[in-house]
């Protein structure tokens, strides 16, 4: 009975070694184990496992795309018809949750436009593992990395003109809340250089600011009270806010504002998970294969947030052509649109009449060789069976001829 | 305290997939499966991150092995070019 099992799986390895040449190497490894278990456990013919075999070379063939598909014509319809579907201009989940997200249409089109920055940049902070389930330890780093300036610790700030003196009044909840004494607001203030600062002997939260003579011009008043609201005491700058959420069996801190490349270097920050929504700033700090990764990502998750269901390789090809030259690019009339070699295929995109002038003035040639410039023409474009074209090896003419002879 | 930094490795974030640059006899090798000239290939800026921590070239062909949960893994390949225009 084992030698017959034996043998059994010795003609499984003779199959396998036979598709082998047909398949990716991946699913050579995953058949290979699969078939072995299946004939274990219920014992499969050699006849049987063949046509298994061969049956899976048959169905991986089938999945490959045909030569001469629109893949880009049919790319975009299936991105576009879903977001004709999508909620228009929903900004945020009303009460749901405390902060802002773009959301739907906006934040699709905020992707493919490839915008500098986000409407609302939000990043993702994992923490290590040691820290990511202690709520105490994950406030402190949060607090390390939310971005505080004067003006978020004060309560009220009032300018005696007469005399000169700034009167800073602070908010001891704030004060707590964001971990900042009062001394490292003074501290900041003095940096400033702006007068003597001294604490009010009646209340430990005041502040007041005998404004030297150079700053009392009552013209710049307005100036120096943005100054003094605005110095900064800690933190990283651009994060406005941060917000812990539980997810799993761990703490997370999600932050309004985005700063990748410090918030990295926090340490208790686990930085291999960081996460933001900025594209931009992934190329900047990741790369190129990061930022392609992130445009997927978020493209998936805007269309599954709108309950749409697109392939994701649809997805791939997007973020591939946006990610082609090595920066982001973004899907319209400065980029991949712009960029297409034939002059009619730019002019049928937006603003027809100055591309088709600018080409004119460059002497630009078009070939015909694209599938839009075809169809303007009424041609036969090259996509599916017409992109065929029929080739004839010289030499076997040649021999051919010489048969005859 | 506040000027304590972790040590980054960007190579290693959950982003960014493995790079590896090719040597050119098997860079030659590929492009001639593929029937393409290197210029042909989706490129990679000389200034991008990843480029500077492996070290490639201009010129150099960089093997990048996604995760693409579609295939299993999917090979990709990157042609190293330096910027001429700034677009974006």
């Amino acid at each position: 009975m084992i030698a017959l099992e034996e043998q059994e799986l010795k003609s499984v390895e003779d199959i396998l070694e036979k598709i082998k040449p047909y398949v990716t190497a991946q699913i050579y490894i995953e058949l290979s184990k699969k078939l072995r278990e299946a004939v274990k456990k219920c014992n499969l013919k050699t006849e049987d496992v063949e046509k298994i075999a061969w049956e899976v070379v048959k169905r991986y063939h089938s999945a490959f795309i045909e030569p001469g598909e629109a893949v880009g014509t049919v790319t975009a319809q299936s991105l576009g018809e879903p977001s004709t579907q999508m909620t228009l201009r929903v900004f945020h989940y009303a009460g749901v949750r405390e902060y802002n997200v773009t959301l739907g249409l906006p934040r699709l089109i905020e992707i493919v436009d490839a915008k500098k920055k986000p409407e609302t940049p939000i990043m993702e902070i994992y923490l290590v593992d040691e820290i990511k389930q202690d709520l105490e330890k994950v406030k402190e780093v949060a607090r390390r990395i939310e971005c505080v300036y004067v003006e978020n610790v004060t309560q009220e700030l009032s300018i005696d003109y007469s005399s000169g003196v700034v009167v800073l009044k602070l908010d001891p909840e704030m004060l707590s809340d964001k971990d900042v004494t009062v001394e490292d607001v003074v501290d900041v203030l003095s940096k400033l250089e702006i007068g003597s600062i001294e604490v009010s002997s009646e209340n430990p939260h005041e502040i007041l600011i005998n404004i030297s003579e150079e700053y009392l011009d009552p013209f710049k008043m307005e100036k120096l009270k943005n100054m003094i609201l605005q110095a900064y005491i800690k933190g990283i700058k651009g994060i406005k806010k941060t917000i812990i959420q539980r997810r799993g069996d761990e703490y997370v801190i999600v932050a309004e504002g985005s700063n990748l490349e410090e918030v990295m270097h926090v340490p208790g920050v686990d930085w291999r998970r960081v996460y933001t929504n900025d594209i931009h700033e992934i190329r900047r700090v990741l790369g190129i294969e990061a930022a392609r990764a992130a445009i997927i990502k978020e493209i998936k998750n805007t269309l599954d947030d709108q309950g749409l269901d697109v392939d994701l390789r649809h997805i791939m090809l997007l973020a591939d052509m946006m990610t082609w030259t090595g920066h982001i690019r973004q899907v319209g009339r400065m980029g991949i649109a712009g960029e297409k070699p034939s002059v009619l295929a730019k002019a049928t995109f937006e603003t027809t009449v100055q591309k088709l002038v600018e080409s004119a003035v460059t002497g630009e040639e078009d070939s015909l060789a694209g599938v839009t410039e075809n169809i303007i023409i009424g041609q036969l474009p090259p996509v599916g069976t017409g992109i065929v074209k029929v080739y004839m090896k010289l030499p076997l003419l040649e021999s051919s001829e010489k048969g005859e002879e | 305290m506040l000027n304590m930094r972790e040590k980054v490795n960007i190579l290693e974030h959950e982003l960014v997939p493995k790079h590896e640059i090719i040597p050119p006899e098997e860079a030659l090798k590929i492009l001639k499966e593929l029937r393409i000239e290197p210029w042909q290939l989706p490129w990679i800026s000389i200034d991008d991150p990843v480029v500077k921590a492996i070290g490639a070239k201009p010129g150099d062909i960089v093997r990048i092995i996604r995760k693409s949960p579609t295939a299993g893994i999917s090979i990709a390949y990157r042609y190293v070019v330096v910027e001429v225009t700034k677009r974006t």
